[in-house]
């Protein structure tokens, strides 16, 4: 029995596919690790590090596990009055949603192998960057959900100020990639990463931040918005302003708090996408390092796919530590600073952006 | 009513669009980021003398003292293993706490009038104020035990009498472990 290339190729994306899921999931686990360290060796701390097996520390990485023992092991309470199916399924229509967004990642060329061909990305859909703001979008419900069926004021109010947040800064993250597909001409993001591996005036490479640098700034914004991390974490506020997840205890909390990491990570991931060439390497074509006096260095399909998802990751880490900086450097916005911000600055720049491009790409074409 | 007129200070143009100074503060957390990454990796190669942090893990790592600091009581011994004290109620008097008891009882040397039958310290209520050492005429009382984790499982237990005041060498590390002070 011999398997056809099609078979062996579908097996191949199928284990490629598994492999970056389960690559996110668990950087989502260490990044509460990385987020406590980082934070304190910011601060000039040492940060948590007491968790320990067998006399072993190892610089505190066992308190992920011991997180997730603690929230396993804690009571999950359910508000007397809450409505029990909606306050369950939030967390999980919350991490669903944040989870499915990423199919549509790609994490590298398609691997070429004689007549197997192996797309590394799990969904490769024409309007893939809708697919994934739409997915986006539809966790904010289990925020919603998760504000108002706890049937608890506190929750209700964070949710409230979730929901206005969430839905202003939706807005400017729609309008901030417009300029971009403007440019690009694709919402298809596969081809969108093709498309900036070309060159402008043959050397610097076509990436978002060259192209369209505004929208960079503002995107990034509205995404760290979007994330509901400081400074714009007004919808939780952990250790003041209580949130919407305030009912929640142990895993289900536990799932909201997943959550948030992954979105940060589909967040790192968007940005090195749409902005910084995707797992385009600058030089590297398909068939090998071309210099710029035009010697080519020939590699391996296999070497060039691994460099490429290599180059993937290191964008996607560099960009999670990036948005853990930013956390840990600025002040939370004041709520009316925070609808000032998005409607009356980051939204008008947005069109303006786009009115700019349009008239650019006028002149060019 | 009365108004409070908070003198804001004029932002610039480059302050007002925010991203400069975002910038800066970015720049001045990513520095300090990679400096304490750098000290840390230079001295899990060899270099002690760099720290990349301020932190004392404390139960292991110690905070180095000033002798000044006015640790646990103690009471200073004459030549033959006696209190110096000779229960002039100085200290028990000027203690803002009022937390030493003293009883006095005649002292054998003719010398001497008087010396403590027993002289107790409430540490539970001390404010660690020193004035009972700066009253003291016979240099009898001082607190430079360097001891500071002072620490019991009940109220008795931060009880101190004159027997452990004398020898703090030998009960100090008793009140971590023991949960009941043996009275
Ligand atoms: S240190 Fe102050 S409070 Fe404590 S025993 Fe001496 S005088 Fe009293
Ligand atoms: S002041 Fe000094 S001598 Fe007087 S009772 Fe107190 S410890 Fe003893």
């Amino acid at each position: 029995m011999t398997l056809s290339p099609e078979l062996i190729s579908g097996i191949g994306q199928i284990v490629a596919v598994c492999a970056f899921f389960l690559g996110c999931l668990l950087l989502s686990g260490v990044l509460t690790w990385v987020e406590r360290k980082q934070s304190a060796v910011m601060q000039d701390r040492i940060g948590a590090n007491r968790a320990k097996i067998f006399g072993l520390r190892m610089f505190g990485l066992f308190h992920i596990i011991a997180d997730a023992v603690k929230m396993l092991a804690k009571e999950n309470f359910i508000p007397k009055n809450a409505d029990k199916l909606l306050y369950q399924l939030a967390p999980i229509v919350s991490l669903f949603f944040a989870l499915i967004a990423f199919s549509a990642i790609p994490f590298g060329d398609t691997l070429v192998l004689g007549d197997i061909r192996i797309p590394l990305q799990g969904l490769n859909l024409n309007i893939g960057l809708l697919y994934i703001f739409a997915m986006l979008s539809l966790g904010v419900y289990g925020v919603i959900l998760g504000g108002f069926s706890s049937q608890s004021n506190y929750s209700f109010l964070g949710g409230l100020r979730a929901i206005s947040q969430l839905i202003s800064y939706e807005i400017t993250i729609g309008a901030s990639i417009v300029g971009l597909v403007m440019v690009y001409g694709t919402l298809n993001i596969n081809e969108l990463v093709y498309v900036q591996g070309e060159y402008l005036w043959g050397w610097v490479p076509k990436w978002g931040i060259v192209v369209q640098p505004a929208a960079f700034f503002i995107f990034l914004t509205a995404a760290i918005a979007e994330n509901k991390r400081i400074p714009f974490d007004l919808p939780e506020g952990e250790s003041e302003i209580v949130g919407y997840f305030l009912e929640y205890s142990g895993m289900r909390f536990g799932l909201f708090f997943l959550t948030d990491f992954l979105e940060l990570i589909l967040i790192a991931c968007l940005l090195a996408t749409l902005f910084f060439g995707g797992w385009q390497v600058p030089g590297l074509f398909a068939d090998g390092f071309h210099w710029f006096n035009g010697a080519v260095l020939h590699l391996p399909a296999l070497l060039i796919t691994l460099i490429r998802v290599l180059a993937m990751i290191t964008k996607i880490l560099f960009f999670c530590w990036f948005l853990m900086v930013i956390r840990w450097t600025l002040p939370r916005f004041r709520y009316d600073q925070l609808m000032h911000l998005g409607w009356t600055i980051l939204f008008p720049l947005s069109i303006a952006n786009i009115l700019i491009t349009g008239i650019v790409l006028l002149f060019i074409k | 009513m009365a108004t409070i007129n908070v003198k804001r200070k004029k932002l610039n143009f480059l302050e007002r669009i925010y991203l400069p100074e975002v910038f800066r503060g970015m720049a001045i957390t990513s520095w300090h980021f990679f400096k304490n990454i750098a000290f840390h990796l230079l001295r899990a190669i060899g270099f002690k003398h760099l720290r990349g942090a301020v932190t004392y893990q404390y139960p292991e790592e110690q905070r180095p003292m000033s002798k000044r600091t006015r640790t646990r009581h103690r009471l200073t011994q004459r030549e033959d293993g006696s209190p110096r004290c000779v229960a002039c109620m100085m200290c028990e008097t000027v203690c803002p706490a009022r937390c030493i008891y003293i009883v006095a009882k005649e002292n054998p040397d003719p010398n001497i009038e008087k010396m403590p039958a027993s002289f107790d310290i409430d540490l539970g209520k001390c404010v660690y104020c020193g004035f009972c050492v700066e009253a003291c005429p016979e240099d009898a009382i001082r607190m430079d035990t360097q001891i500071v984790d002072i620490a019991a499982y009940s109220r008795e237990g931060m009880y101190y009498t004159m027997d452990e005041l004398l020898h703090p060498e030998k009960h100090g590390d008793k009140i971590l472990s023991d949960p009941k002070k043996p009275k």
